[in-house]
């Protein structure tokens, strides 16, 4: 009703997603928890086998991988870019450590090779992106296709298996009860980019180039540097993600993580962080992948099929979107 | 001559004529008249498709929900022939587009109505259409002994030589031309596109019109829905997974900006059969298909870096970073 007389916001106003319920008593992180809560309450009311701690560290496994990169994506889309070639280097890291396998390669150099076919697509990307000014969503899309087309010329229909035992490691061992090694990750990965972006210049900055990318140039950020930096840290936390999925699945195939970029972006989106830049924090999305993890898990312990759990979490990504809006309307009156 | 190299549609079709040109080499028989227009036909639904991504591109936004639109109606349709094959298949059509158009509907509210970006509203809905596909089919195929021969028939038949699917795609690229050049709805779209503050100024309602942009994407899908269905035959939960990113790379060879406001009809029908030959001339001259999705992936980038360059020569990037600060 309003959309004639009022003109729509420039893009470096920080938009209304960005302050959620901000007049109201509670943050994003606030709304997050309680849906958190509440859906940890509903499971473990709909399932008898929820609530062990076995069962609960299986549901860690969930959200970790995507949750790695998520940590990474959200800087990069707080500065106001975007990939979704991750899935497509997850892909391309685990076909390399496929063939390093097939020539007997040892885990040390599996790892290595997965962090830094990681960084290399990364930095590609980065590349592409600020050397040349392009739009990041078409570059990722264009690289997305060349990363997993490279790893299907290489595997064509095959997979490759064979990993050295010690290699199970990563996405299989237990560090301490059940606190895999997966979650000790997560969490410490969480640490860390909590610290970057929310206690460090470099922080500030992404913060700044989401903003308003000519006024922080002006300011003396290096812009350019800085999303090349981000878009190398999104390549690598791809690579590491390759190495737990493939140490996880003992095996590789060149459709191996398809249709996570789309994951990563929904827990991103989902954890607060503004799709046009400048807002977001770490914690909402530490939140929002254990809120998805803890949604497909319920719904798996009560043999829904997963086809079934992705309209829940769409839903889940429009309601939480869509209600701070609804109810300031309702509040606003207007 | 300068005038003209300045169309990238010109570019577009040379590059499209140097493509068959090489394939031709190692293949001669595949720029015989009977052959491009086979590979018309197959490049029908993805340029249909293309053009209703574009209208949505052109306002600055994105629909990924596409192919999961086109997936939920094909398995509407494909169910609704499977129980009743009376049915007529015009009204099948009517259907399908109608189907579509709710979907779409859906996404152009959220969009309007509540402000939500549309790369997330169709994030969402991408996932739930393709999920509400299988709460509806229950995860079963509709395969092609429980269609009706009309179902299946219908647009492999030839009205002048030519089978409907192409008529199909022609009347839906004629129409969108006169829609993007002869009427006050395109010209709003672009205008958007360009510079959505300056169009509320103008007048023009622009959330009203990129939820018309949405109900037009969702329409495409539909109809696509029952095209794609009838063409493979199959329908199923896995069907057009992950093409909502082709349709999209489709419009970006095809030299629409995903800044918005710079496309053209011709432009998404050339990206769309650049794709489309590519991927029909692998197996033709015995490459692997294995290798298409790294060669698209090229063409797209290469398509990026020379779209960046074109528009930064006509100079609306400098406006719109005027604007952005």
């Amino acid at each position: 009703m309003t959309d004639i007389t009022r003109p729509p916001a420039p893009r470096h106003i920080p938009d209304r997603l960005d302050k959620p319920l901000s007049s109201a008593i509670f943050s994003w992180e606030a709304l997050l928890v309680i849906i958190a809560v509440l859906i940890f309450a509903i499971n473990s009311f709909a399932s008898p086998y929820f609530l062990d701690p076995y069962s609960l560290s299986d549901l860690t496994f969930n959200f970790t991988e995507k949750g790695l990169i998520a940590f990474a994506m959200a800087l990069l889309i707080i500065s106001g870019e975007i990939d979704l070639s991750v899935a497509a280097i997850v892909a391309l890291a685990s076909t390399l450590m496929g063939m390093a396998v097939q020539a007997g390669a040892a885990t040390p150099v599996l790892v290595l090779i997965g962090i830094v076919v990681g960084l290399g697509c990364g930095a590609f990307n980065g590349l592409l992106v600020t050397r040349l000014g392009l739009p990041s969503i078409v570059v990722t899309i264009g690289t997305m296709s060349l990363f997993r087309g490279i790893a299907f010329i290489i595997l064509g229909d095959q997979a490759y298996k064979g990993y050295p035992e010690s290699f199970a490691f990563f996405g299989q061992a237990y560090v301490w009860w059940v606190v895999s090694f997966e979650l000790v990750l997560f969490l410490t990965a969480a640490v860390v980019y909590w610290f970057l972006l929310h206690r460090t210049s470099f922080g500030r900055r992404v913060f700044a180039i989401g903003n308003n990318p000519v006024a922080a140039q002006f300011s003396g950020v290096r812009v350019g540097r800085i999303k090349f930096i981000l878009f190398c840290l999104t390549g690598l936390m791809s690579g590491i993600a390759s190495v737990l999925i493939t140490s996880r699945l003992g095996s590789t195939r060149p459709s191996i993580a398809q249709g996570y970029e789309l994951e990563v972006i929904t827990m991103v989106v989902l954890g607060g962080v503004s799709i046009l830049g400048g807002a977001g924090s770490i914690a909402g999305v530490v939140l929002a992948a254990f809120i998805m993890g803890l949604v497909t898990f319920g719904l798996g312990l009560l043999n829904v099929p997963g086809i079934v759990m992705s309209i829940f979490i769409g839903l889940l990504l429009i309601i939480v979107i869509a209600l701070p809006i609804v109810w300031r309307r309702l509040r606003g009156g207007r | 001559m300068k005038a003209i190299l300045k169309y990238r549609e010109i570019w577009l079709l040379a590059a499209i004529a140097v493509l068959i040109g090489l394939i031709s080499t190692r293949f001669p028989a595949f720029a015989n008249p009977g052959n491009l227009r086979q590979v018309f036909n197959d490049t029908s639904i993805l340029m249909i498709l293309a053009l209703g991504q574009m209208v949505v591109i052109l306002t600055r936004s994105i629909d990924l929900s596409m192919a999961s639109n086109l997936c939920f109606t094909g398995m509407v349709v494909a169910m609704l022939n499977a129980a009743h094959p009376a049915i007529p298949i015009p009204l099948l059509i009517v259907i399908a587009l109608a189907v579509g158009l709710v979907l779409g509907a859906i996404n152009g509210l959220l969009v309007w109505r509540l402000n939500i970006p549309s790369i997330v509203v169709t994030l969402g809905t991408l996932t739930i259409y393709r999920g509400a596909t299988f709460v509806l089919s229950g995860g079963a195929w509709v395969n092609a002994d429980k269609m009706s021969p009309d179902f299946i028939g219908f647009q492999r038949a030839a009205f002048l030589g030519v089978p409907v699917l192409s008529w199909i795609a022609i009347l839906v690229i004629a129409l969108f031309f006169v829609l993007m050049t002869r009427t006050a709805l395109g010209r709003s779209i672009y205008a958007i596109g360009v510079n959505p503050t300056a169009s509320v100024y103008t007048g023009i309602d622009v959330g009203r019109t990129k939820f018309i942009v949405f109900c037009i994407s969702g329409m495409i899908g539909g109809l696509s829905g029952y095209l794609w269905i009838s063409r493979y035959v199959i329908a199923s939960v896995e069907v057009a997974n992950g093409y909502e990113l082709n349709i999209i790379a489709a419009c970006v060879i095809g030299g629409i900006s995903i800044a918005g406001g710079i496309g053209s009809v011709g432009g998404a029908v050339l990206g769309a059969l650049f794709l489309g030959i590519i991927s029909n001339a692998l197996p033709v001259i015995n490459i692997s298909p294995f290798w298409q999705m790294a060669i698209s992936g090229s063409a797209i980038i290469l398509a990026v870096v020379l779209n960046a360059r074109g528009e930064r020569q006509q100079g609306r990037i400098i406006l719109r970073k005027i604007e952005a600060v």
